[in-house]
């Protein structure tokens, strides 16, 4: 018998969209309970289009040939030491911010997508987030792998996932995947699915991997890069979620036009991290920060929502602020990090003088205005011996969880400072955008777990700061945190290359 | 330049990270060490999930078994991704060479229609039930608590998902790519009588709360019941009637199985290792289960291998129960 | 217009695909950044297995491109034959 040749759609429908059936025994909605509580209308689940049909024994051929790849990289790197082909040893602290801040994001998302590939009712939509699950637990296990080496002879990377659950600039990013993940799955595909995957992550993976090559780390970019390649599977899906929910159902713009107002403004905050990781935690650079949101946000998501105009959606809310503080945030956020670094679990610096040249041509209209001054006093003290740290701790926004540092755009001196009155209880907010965001959900924002106000109310040991870093977050006080300048990270770097 | 390193001043500073570290000591440690524990959150989570307030966002409390360190759940075959997927890529480079050799020698053409017919009606259902057992593993994935065991139900998951498209493709090379052998495979699974038990069994599964029960109820109780009738007896009973090449197509369940029930008695005996009360609850479980499943099975086992075929498989079940301490 | 685009790991593979992806998109721009090659267009960009298979003098499923994609952006259409990315104005 002659068989007839299956193209790729007909042959994914065939195998993997008539799996499921019609329940005759027990309520299908009690197997897939969460699916109504957000008040999106599913009308059709098979209307879902497949964006790879991609089938498990492809898979497995394909991620395993990526993973040989990848690992035959990682090992060639720890048997050659390639930690001493790094352009300069301050470039490992991005590394530090990235397993400590980043990786147990891919954990979540691992766990999220789990979640919603058991929850959706239709096998399609399903199957694509469990693929994506997968991913997400390859991304947090080959990021171990690749830092592994590097926790050998660099501190501060020791006991990421401890650091995670308790530190305080690490709520930041923390809060976000929990945010997603508390929501229903339908705003988690919307929070993480698209706007995360399909906008933010390219900002993230894309530039900072490109600078992790400039910089010599093959082992970080090959993951980065291999990461990369499922992240592409992962965008597309996140776009056909959002097409799936507008074109299912009118009543669905309006929700959805929502969860993207809120989720974009909670991305561009989140990403306020990596912003200065670009612009001061990278050694050689490739762009700037503004450069690479121009890039990837700006012209990308551009022609994204110039795309989805067709089903009523505008652009996020507060767009037109977020293009202004590009010229800003990084320069805020390694300020705050600078002054605070005697608690954070890695090390800070002033930019060589190089650098503050670099970042002058590249922000013309605010570095030198704003931002370069700050850096002049600070390196005018640090030659006299006084490196000075800021002793207060800070207060948090309750929404993003930043503490209080991002100014008016109209006055770039002026802090940004928002409040709202829930239930008697007053609570703060970095902008409009974190205020609304509470405004909205107001049961939700209230648990939010502040770190600096859990250190008040004694959760965190202590009496002192010092106390609290060392027993209740586990750091090597004096080694992990402090200025670059005297550690132990620099004196081995040193020692490895034979400088005095 | 040229620097030259002196070893010594290469020396690590530690060995691996601080968590495996305090769990194995200051030495070396594997792949699978470094990607499994402590990697899932614990403490401090920011909202309780709106669809599910009662409980954290990860929360032990998601099953009746109580165990101390959740980590105890070790994979004997020491599965992360990464070496997951490459042993997964090389049982599917030696099937996807059955499936070739199969179909280029159009083997089907040695099977007659009565023996064609009995695959459709008993193999090729098989493929909603591996979806059933995709969704109940990714519900502990899901909902399970620490690395070490949502990860291998994680793996599970996807592996069952791939099981569920290579019996479709079994029926897609019996019915020469039209799909009418699983347009006719469904059909049984909705309308035969001997598929109703089964069908109602996994639709119960699919309803259960406690993820721990859910995975015993899949991959202990109903796993280890079919793969004897199916993979053993049936695949016997196939190869009497000479439609042995099947066996060259059902190759990846045979040593899939083989694979699983290493995990899966490994969890087994851990959790009844741990506490008397776990095991009063896994042998609770494991009767209620057992019991649904004999009877939802009868039909079918009878229908496809005669009467005594049920007694065999439940004999192996009851061993496999025995050996994790459970009776 | 918008721009759509596709970014590959800069490897021996991936420099086959850029060729065959410059001869059937006359419009692509190929931008060389440190260990990633991005190739844009408007609105349009297409990756055909025929012309990679030409280029590589191999069979090469379009599913393999995954291997070495870094991201992308537009609307995806994938099958035996093509990928195609392309935003609707
Ligand atoms: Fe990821
Ligand atoms: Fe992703
Ligand atoms: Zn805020």
């Amino acid at each position: 018998m002659a068989a007839k040749k299956l193209n790729i759609k007909d042959k994914y429908r065939l195998l993997t969209r008539d799996l499921d059936w019609e329940f005759s025994y027990q309520d299908h909605k009690k197997a897939f309970p969460f699916e109504e509580f957000e008040g999106i209308k599913i009308t059709d689940w098979s209307k879902w289009e497949d964006p790879f049909r991609l089938t498990m024994d492809a898979y497995w051929k394909y991620q395993a040939e990526k993973e040989r790849k990848l690992y035959a990289i990682f090992d060639a790197f720890a048997q050659n030491n390639g930690q001493l082909n790094i352009s300069d040893p301050r470039y490992v602290n991005a590394l530090k911010v990235f397993l400590t801040g980043v990786s147990p994001l891919e954990y979540q998302a691992f766990q999220g997508f789990a979640h919603t590939g058991r929850q959706f009712g239709g096998v399609g939509a399903r199957v694509a987030c469990q693929m994506q699950s997968i991913d997400e637990l390859r991304h947090v296990q080959t990021q171990v792998h690749a830092m592994s080496h590097y926790n050998k002879f660099f501190d501060g990377l020791q006991d990421w996932s401890h650091m995670h659950d308790r530190v305080w600039y690490l709520s930041v990013p923390k809060s976000f995947f929990n945010d997603a993940r508390a929501a229903g799955p339908f705003e988690f595909m919307v929070a993480i699915g698209f706007s995360f995957e399909y906008v933010l992550t390219n900002l993230l993976f894309v530039p900072f991997m490109s600078g992790a090559a400039y910089n010599g780390d093959m082992a970080t970019v090959t993951f980065g890069f291999s990461a990369q390649s499922d992240e592409a599977r992962h965008m597309t899906l996140g776009l056909e979620v959002i097409k799936f929910l507008l074109e299912q159902h009118e009543d669905n713009v309006p929700i959805v036009q929502k969860w993207i107002d809120k989720w974009f403004w909670r991305g561009t905050r989140l990403l306020t991290i990596v912003s200065m990781m670009m612009d001061y935690m990278l050694p050689n650079k490739v762009m700037s920060w503004k450069e690479a949101w121009e890039v990837y946000f700006e012209e990308a998501g551009g022609a994204l929502f110039k795309d989805l105009a067709r089903y009523g959606i505008r652009m996020p809310k507060h767009a037109d602020l977020i293009a202004k503080e590009k010229e800003h945030v990084s320069h805020q956020a390694w300020w705050i990090f600078y002054t605070h670094g005697h608690a954070a679990g890695f090390h800070t610096w002033i930019p060589t003088d190089e650098e503050l040249d670099w970042l002058s041509e590249k922000y013309p209209d605010t570095f030198d205005k704003y931002y370069r001054p700050r850096w002049e006093l600070a390196k005018e003290m640090e030659a006299k011996g006084e490196r000075f740290y800021t002793k207060a701790l800070p207060q948090l926004c309750t929404t993003c969880q930043i503490p209080m540092g991002f100014t008016e755009m109209d006055n770039p001196t002026q802090i940004s400072y928002r409040e709202s009155i829930y239930k008697d209880e007053r609570y703060h907010f970095c902008s409009d955008g974190c205020k609304e965001i509470f405004d909205e959900e107001p049961e939700k924002y209230v648990q939010s777990w502040l770190p600096v106000h859990q250190i008040f109310q004694g959760n965190c040991g202590g009496p002192d700061v010092e106390d609290v870093l060392r027993d209740y977050y586990r750091m090597n006080v004096g080694a992990d945190n402090l200025d670059i300048k005297g550690s132990p990270d620099e004196e081995r770097w040193k020692k490895w290359k034979g400088v005095a | 330049m040229s620097i030259e390193i002196k070893t010594a001043t290469l020396e690590p500073v530690r060995n691996t990270y601080a968590n495996v570290e305090r769990r194995f000591g200051d030495k070396p440690a594997t792949r699978y060490q470094e990607a499994t524990y402590d990697l899932q959150s614990e403490a401090n989570f920011h909202y309780r999930p709106l669809w599910q307030p009662d409980l954290e966002l990860n929360d032990p409390r998601r099953t009746a078994i109580v165990m101390q360190d959740w980590y105890a759940f070790k994979d004997p075959r020491q599965f992360y991704y990464g070496a997951y997927v490459q042993q997964r890529a090389k049982m599917q480079e030696v099937a996807e060479s059955n499936y070739a050799f199969f179909e280029k020698r159009d083997l089907a053409r040695f099977i007659s229609d009565e023996v064609r017919a009995d695959i459709i009606r008993y193999l090729v259902p098989l493929r909603h039930v591996e979806h059933t057992a995709n969704l109940n593993n990714m519900y502990g994935t899901a909902y399970g608590f620490g690395t070490a065991i949502t990860q291998a139900l994680l793996f599970n998951g996807m592996d069952r998902l791939g099981m569920a498209q290579y019996l479709s493709r079994i029926g897609l090379i019996l019915d020469g790519n039209s799909g009418d052998a699983l347009v006719d495979a469904k059909q049984q699974w909705m309308e035969a009588d001997i598929w109703q038990g089964l069908r109602a069994l996994c639709e119960e599964t699919l309803v259960t709360e406690d993820w721990f029960e859910v995975m015993v109820a899949q991959n202990l109780v109903l796993d280890a019941l079919l793969t004897d009738l199916v993979y053993r007896q049936f695949d016997n009973k196939l190869n009497e009637q000479g439609a042995q090449d099947i066996g060259m197509l059902t190759e990846f369940m045979q040593l899939w199985n083989k694979d699983t029930s290493r995990w899966m008695d490994a969890v087994l005996k851990t959790a009844v290792a741990e506490s008397d009360e776990n095991r009063a609850l896994l042998a609770q479980w494991i009767e209620t289960w057992r019991g649904k499943a004999a009877e939802a099975l009868a039909p079918l086992a009878e229908a496809m291998l005669g009467a005594e075929a049920l007694a065999e498989a439940l004999e192996l079940l009851d061993k496999r129960i025995a050996k994790a301490g459970i009776k | 217009m918008s721009k759509v685009y596709i970014a590959l790991q800069d490897n021996d593979e991936s420099r086959y695909i850029v060729e065959a992806i410059e001869d059937d998109n006359a419009e692509a721009t190929v931008i060389h950044m440190p260990a990633m090659i991005r190739i844009e267009a408007e609105n349009f960009l297409t990756v055909r297995r025929e012309t990679v298979e030409e280029k590589m003098g191999r069979d090469w499923d379009v599913q393999e491109l995954h291997i070495n994609l870094i991201t992308l952006g537009g609307n995806v259409d994938e099958d035996d034959e093509q990928l195609t990315l392309t935003w609707n104005e």
